[in-house]
């Protein structure tokens, strides 16, 4: 022996007792990690780095269409089964004969869109994978015109950046997480590279027939490279604007508001 | 590794006399791959818990190109809880047609309050601890841009300075069974390399090293991406690899186990070998080597 290894005997033992205070340590110190607000705050900006690297490998690319045969048997129904507001409900009892899609905030054309007229408009049909922030996936056929031309129609003024779509249910739970302005009223907004993209569309019929309640009846968003929760059903109303500040906690959606992603393409 | 710039500096003194020389410190890891190893070390350990809590939103893997509740043929792997016919609940792991029971670690576990907890991965291995999407997500995007730029770090070093080639690839002599095969009855007996077998990684380490470095992280990084609409939509081509969105799903999950059962070996070798030292090697840089028993 050496003399090298003698104090060594007494290091080791205290690596080893460092080693289980540490790996005690870790999961508690994690936990304390997350929660710190300032850490948050840097980690959250790796959304824009996201975001930014997903712009420049594909502004413009589109979602993978699929073939009929590719369809999901079952299309599951997520979030809010049946909004159960009376102004919705009065809606659905005329089967949306006298529902209007108002268009509106920064365009120099406000439009009020009845479904029979967003109906005769050129539609785009397509079959695309709905992904789910928890992680399933459903392939189902949509049809609708395409928001880009909804937007050009309403002639959107120079200083719009966003697209804010306003629904009518209003998904309760987790209100708490949303801060003191947080709205439990569903919305969405996206920004206008999306907004224009050739698979952004206004679907009122999905496999074939109408939209049906539980998916979002009488219009939903399809915006094909984000996920699930930026699909916005139930749409009752669209606002082209410049911030966000106005609408829930200001961070761009319901979800957004309780801690999720704005830029949902990852 | 630097296995060119033998600092071997003899610090020891000789006092035992069955031995020929005396250990003496060897510079083993540069100071890039030491840096990166334990920002790799830190990104990881948060990639699996984050992990493991994005995968209790929905603790079932499919094959294809979706996958849902309903869709019980494209389903291969499920973790969830279950009742007895006397209403007992169980925690179980399915895998195809195999169903293991596994209650207090998967499926039902003891949640934050000591009860029971109907929950895939327990709440004690998950970051944060207990259901937590959002935030799981968060640091999950963040962490995989500190796994990739500093993979990129320690890959354009490692080709630069020939340390991939030079310590990580395998000779094709080393590939042979019979060397492999030596190298494995070596570990079991736990008996580590002295001397200057000591100063380089054998074939185990090789291909332990080189395939999570290589095969498994990459695979990992970009099974991650192919979950990605975003990413897929700008390239397309990375869901025909890996057969669809659900099954890239699915291999990221493996390839995240792989990563586990790694480390787990990876430490537990650590301990075996002489945690100090090889610790400290990847702090300091300096490794002890042991000279050669003589008989």
């Amino acid at each position: 022996m050496t003399i090298l290894t003698r104090p060594m005997l007494s290091r080791r033992g205290l690596i080893g007792f460092g080693g289980a205070a540490a790996g005690g340590l870790l999961l508690s110190g994690c936990d304390a990690v997350v929660r710190n607000q300032k850490l948050k705050a840097i980690v959250q900006s790796s959304e824009a780095a996201t975001q930014r690297w997903q712009r420049l490998i594909g502004r413009n690319g589109l979602a993978q269409e699929f073939s009929a045969a590719d369809m999901s048997p079952i299309f599951k129904v997520n979030g809010t089964q049946e909004p159960m507001e009376p102004e919705y409900q009065a809606h659905k009892a005329e089967d949306f004969a006298n529902w209007k899609l108002a268009i509106a905030g920064l365009v120099n054309k406000p439009l009020d869109l009845s479904l029979a007229q967003l109906r005769s408009m050129p539609a785009r049909t397509q079959i695309t994978r709905h992904d789910c922030v928890e992680g399933w996936s459903a392939i189902g056929q949509w049809t609708g015109p395409l928001l880009g031309s909804v937007l050009k129609a309403a002639d959107m003024k120079t200083n719009a950046r966003y697209v804010v779509f306003r629904c009518a249910d209003n998904y309760g739970g987790e209100l708490s997480k949303g801060g003191a302005q947080s709205t439990s009223i569903y919305y969405e907004s996206i920004d206008l590279v999306d907004a224009f993209h050739p698979q952004t569309i206004l679907a009122h019929s999905m496999n074939g027939g109408p939209l049906s309640v539980g998916h979002g009846a009488p219009v939903r968003l399809r915006v094909e490279r984000q996920l699930g929760y930026k699909q916005a059903k139930y749409i009752m109303g669209i606002d082209v604007v410049s911030s966000l500040a106005g609408y829930g906690s200001g961070q761009g959606g319901y979800w957004e508001d309780r801690g999720y992603e704005w830029y949902a393409g990852i | 590794m630097a296995t060119g710039e033998t600092t071997g500096e003899t610090t020891g003194e000789t006092t035992g006399a069955t031995m020929g020389a005396a250990p003496y410190l060897f510079h083993r890891h540069a100071l890039a791959v030491r840096v990166t190893h334990w920002i790799n070390a830190l990104a990881i350990v948060f990639m699996i818990g984050t992990g493991f809590n994005i995968f209790n939103a929905h603790p079932g893997l499919y094959w294809g190109q979706y996958g849902a509740e309903d869709d019980d043929a494209k389903r291969w792997l499920e973790i969830g809880s279950a009742d007895t016919p006397q209403g007992v609940a169980y925690g179980f792991v399915r895998i195809g047609s195999l169903t293991v029971r596994t209650t207090g670690v998967l499926g039902i576990s003891s949640g934050g309050n000591g009860q029971p907890q109907a929950i895939a991965y327990p709440a004690w291995s998950t970051i944060p601890s207990g259901r937590d999407l959002a935030t799981a997500r968060n640091f999950h995007f963040f962490f995989a841009w500190v796994l990739i730029i500093n993979g990129l770090v320690y890959l354009g070093y490692s080709l630069a300075t020939g340390h991939l080639r030079k310590d990580l690839l395998p000779r094709l002599k080393e590939l042979r069974p019979a060397n492999i095969g030596h190298d494995i009855i070596q570990h079991a007996k736990l008996k580590f390399p002295r001397g200057e077998a000591a100063k380089r990684y054998h074939i185990l380490q090789k291909l332990a090293y080189g395939g999570v470095v290589l095969v498994i992280i990459p695979l990992v990084i970009f099974t991650g991406l192919g979950m990605s609409p975003g990413t897929n939509a700008a390239w397309p081509w990375l869901l025909d690899v890996f057969g669809g969105r659900a099954s890239s799903r699915s291999l990221h999950w493996v390839a995240a186990n792989l990563i586990i059962l790694f480390i787990i070996v990876h430490l537990a070798m650590v301990v075996l070998a002489g945690p100090y030292n090889e610790i400290r090697s990847m702090i300091t840089g300096k490794f002890r080597v042991d000279p050669e028993v003589t008989k």
